[in-house]
């Protein structure tokens, strides 16, 4: 059983001139608790876009353990244990909490496509995406459709639909963002609970939030690396400092 | 002497013009907002019928109707965008596509019930009638004018887009709306003015179509057709697309009926959905 | 905001959704009443219960997956001639006739089915519309198979299970419709109420998170295409074999947009939207069938113009909105 969860290696993407990914490469341990941080426009969400197969690079690789899952449709990775959750809500508006997981838990069996039952048979998967929800304090409010969800309710959605896919390896890009003070806790309860044997690689601005949950910070700026280590190697770094105040001087 | 496919390709070319000023302003706003105008036909048909009206009622000589067919179509697209499009910038192809449709439905029984259902004759002026004899091929007259009217329009589009400030604000719309808001540009309103300039020509076009393929209320629907087939293998906001696929349809429908009429259609159905499928935004679309 | 009903527990929730409404009850039985209300226009009725069939078709890939398709009278045309070929030539009994006609269809939709899912708005809408026109003049020019523009002669249905004939006074042409109808909606209610038809809601409400939850959104859209175009073809095989019948008109584009109007009329992604809006739509143009064909299109385009800024969820749509504000008063 590989150690390494998660790696890239020279991923490389440009939009005509614009570089958006340089030489990227990262390595993942199992049960790693890693944040991507870096100014707006550094990239983050786009090397999601690459390790998930939303974007497709111009070169390099990227591993799950020890397979090459470059070539590999987005919903094939996820298969393999994948899974990503969306900065801005990415949900399904009409459809109630219940139905979205139990949609997820189906997909992930190999049982959607039957369209001679009745989803209501499924208990198995019904089960399973209700626990999740329940997890999640959702229990109460699964019946309602998505839309009618606070957005810190839906936001906590966002993570039960990636949780329901089993993941070994989970990006969660900016988990708390959008989400009012509130209710912000209990998103962060929902990521402190998750296994430790779960990958985790999340993308974050508030350095709280990085500092409380992060064992190893990369720090991503103009689509490359420009450093990573531990919080208090991050934090006593001469240029990531620059990086912030010099990234408002030029705007 | 030249060869009889001369005359099929200047034919071809000359019915393919009359496709480009009807079809371009369709390409731009599809490509500047994605607003699928099935419409926009009946906006040409309104400029035919405006010119058959002000040459047979009263008395117009034929080209100076033809700026008058632009103007009352742009004009009238204006007052529909400001009623009904406006409100659907960001709703579902389907309800664009409905809303649309039921325009085109409407204004096909608009111009049976005041115009009927016959061909409207007209008579166009004499110094455009007849051809000229070129090495053995006959280049009607007409069909020289409709070129060089296409050219001209095509001149101007062109040199609005690259040097005027409003071109510029089109340029960056169709390329990435969001960034184009981002930067301060009112994508709405910008939409709005193109939108106006290319009902205004697609109403040139159906007033420069009388000659050619001749005027009834079906116009609306089946030029449509076409118009689609130009837009979707040019590429959506492409002048450029509009141009070459227009040139394309145009010879490859005339060259069709010359050559191989038993095919019919098919060719240009079969043309589109080959393009379509190996380049999905049109040959000269963005990806 | 309403508190948590304590009494629902997750299945029994799902098992509701599913669950039959007496009005749907209503609603079926209210389709026997042409026989003896309305013994005159059961040839009208039979007409309407084809439709309705066709318009559930659309219902699937449109209200369900979200396919806008501007050319699906093609497997409405392809069912047609395929039963009315094979009445001509093979044999007349009607029940094979239509598994052969919903086969045809079925496997032309499949092949279109590759190119359809690989598509979206301007592209898609406008490969649904080629391969639809494609349809209509492969049609018009084999008319060594099809009769071209003359329509398809020497259909001749014998019949129904060796004992029902079909005749003029239309008890067996509505039975028949009917009876399909009613087997074919039971199959796509089962069909939306599967886990396959929340994948197809998912589709719909969200395309780009699909394959973020691991789903193969394209071959989920083939096989709801399939599906459809098959019952497409199950409709017009009845109309081949009821009327005994086929023209070029049941290929057409016409034919394409009218099952659109109908569809988005009586309310898309709401099963009965197709059913309620066919019934209405042609009772209607029965009854208007006196006035120049162009004004009934103008009023069917005003129709769209008010449908689409005032009712979106066509009247289906507008009936539970109005129902649920009720509720809550």
């Amino acid at each position: 059983m590989s150690e390494i969860a998660l790696s890239t290696r020279n991923l490389n993407k440009r939009f005509g001139s614009l570089v958006v990914a340089n030489d990227i490469g990262i390595t993942l341990p199992r049960g790693a608790r890693y944040a991507l941080i870096g100014p707006n426009g550094a990239g983050k969400t786009t090397l999601i876009n690459l390790i998930t197969g939303m974007l497709t690079p111009d070169a390099g690789q990227i591993l799950l353990g020890e397979e090459d899952i470059t070539q590999r449709q987005p919903q094939e990775r996820v298969h393999r244990g994948l899974t990503r959750t969306f900065q801005i809500n990415s949900l399904f508006p009409h459809l109630s909490a219940l139905e979205a997981v139990t949609l997820v838990v189906e997909e992930r069996r190999g049982l959607a496509g039957r369209f001679w039952q009745n989803l209501a048979t499924h208990k198995e998967s019904i089960e399973e995406a209700y626990a999740i929800l329940k997890k999640l304090h959702l229990g109460d409010d699964c019946y309602q459709p998505t839309r009618e969800l606070p957005y810190g309710r839906q936001r906590l959605l966002e993570i039960a639909l990636a949780l329901a896919t089993q993941p070994k390896v989970l990006l969660l890009d900016e988990p708390a963002a959008g989400v009012p003070q509130e209710e912000s806790g209990e998103v962060f309860e929902a990521v402190a609970g998750l296994s430790d044997d779960l990958t985790l690689l999340f993308i974050e601005h508030d350095m709280h939030v990085v500092f409380r949950f992060a064992s190893h910070i990369i720090v991503l700026v103009g689509g490359a690396i420009f450093a990573q280590g531990s919080p208090a190697e991050i934090s006593a770094h001469p240029g990531v400092r620059e990086v912030y105040l010099g990234t408002r001087k030029h705007g | 002497m030249l060869p009889p496919v001369f005359g099929v390709l200047f034919d071809g070319i000359a019915y393919g013009m009359l496709l480009f000023v009807l079809s371009v302003g369709l390409s731009v706003t599809l490509g500047l907002m994605n607003f699928v105008n099935l419409a926009h036909c009946a906006f040409a048909m309104l400029g035919g019928y405006v010119t058959v009206t002000l040459m047979n009622k009263f008395g117009w000589p034929f080209l100076a109707t033809l700026p008058m067919a632009f103007i009352v179509s742009a004009a009238v697209s204006v007052a529909f965008e400001r009623v009904l499009y406006r409100r659907l910038y960001r709703a579902s192809d389907l309800d664009q596509v409905l809303l649309t449709i039921g325009i085109a439905f409407a204004s096909v029984a608009v111009a049976a019930y005041f115009f009927g259902t016959l061909q409207q004759p007209i008579q166009t002026p004499s110094f455009l009638q007849g051809s000229m004899n070129f090495f053995g091929i006959s280049l009607g007259r007409y069909r020289l004018f409709l070129i060089v009217v296409a050219v001209a329009v095509t001149i101007l589009l062109v040199a609005g887009l690259e040097y005027t400030r409003f071109g510029a604000q089109v340029r960056a719309s169709v390329d990435n709306q969001r960034m184009a808001r981002g930067l301060g540009i009112d994508v709405d309103r910008t939409f709005a003015m193109t939108f106006a300039l290319g009902s205004g020509l697609a109403g040139l076009g159906g007033a420069l179509a009388i000659e050619i393929v001749g005027l009834d209320p079906n116009f609306a629907f089946v030029y449509l057709v076409y118009v689609l087939i130009v837009v979707s293998v040019g590429g959506l906001g492409s002048i450029a697309g509009s141009f070459a696929a227009a040139c394309l349809i145009g010879v490859s429908d005339i060259a069709g009926k010359y050559y191989a009429p038993e095919l019919g259609a098919f060719l240009i159905y079969l043309v589109m959905v080959a393009v379509l499928m190996w380049r999905p935004a049109g040959l000269f679309g963005k990806r | 905001m309403s508190s948590p009903d304590l009494t629902l527990t997750p299945q029994s929730y799902l098992h509701g959704l599913s669950r039959w409404q007496p009005v749907e009850i209503v609603f079926w039985l209210a389709t026997l009443l042409p026989f003896f209300l309305f013994p005159n226009y059961l040839a009208l009725a039979s007409q309407i219960a084809i439709t309705a069939l066709f318009a559930l078709s659309l219902d699937i890939i449109l209200g369900y997956a979200g396919i806008v398709s501007l050319g699906h009278a093609a497997f409405f045309g392809i069912g047609a001639y395929t039963a009315g070929i094979f009445s001509k030539f093979v044999w007349g009994a009607p029940l094979p006739g239509l598994l052969v006609a919903a086969a045809a269809a079925g496997l032309v939709g499949y092949a279109a089915s590759f190119i359809i899912s690989r598509f979206r708005h301007f592209t898609l809408i406008m490969i649904t519309l080629g391969l639809g026109l494609l349809a209509y003049e492969a049609a018009n020019r084999a008319h060594w198979l099809t009769g071209g523009s003359d329509g398809l002669q020497g259909i001749s249905i014998s019949r129904l299970l060796g004992v029902f004939n079909f005749d003029l006074y239309g008890y067996t042409a509505y039975g028949y419709s009917l009876a399909v109808l009613f087997v074919l909606f039971l199959a796509a209610r089962r069909l939306i109420n599967s886990p396959f038809g929340l994948a197809l809601r998912g589709i719909r409400e969200n395309w780009v998170r699909m394959p973020a939850i691991g789903a193969d959104s394209r071959a989920h859209i083939r096989n709801a295409y399939t599906i459809a175009a098959a019952i497409a073809g199950l409709a017009g095989a009845l109309l081949a074999q009821t009327t005994q019948t086929v023209s070029l008109e049941s290929i057409s584009f016409q034919r394409s947009a009218d099952i659109l109007v109908m569809l988005v009329l009586g309310g898309a992604g709401r099963l009965y939207g197709g059913l309620v809006g066919a019934a209405i739509f042609m009772i209607a143009r029965d009854q208007f069938s006196g006035i120049q064909p162009q004004f009934w299109y103008f009023w069917i385009g005003i129709l769209l113009i008010v449908v689409v800024m005032f009712l979106p969820n066509g009247i289906l749509g507008g009936l539970s909105h109005f129902l649920a504000r009720w509720k809550r008063r």
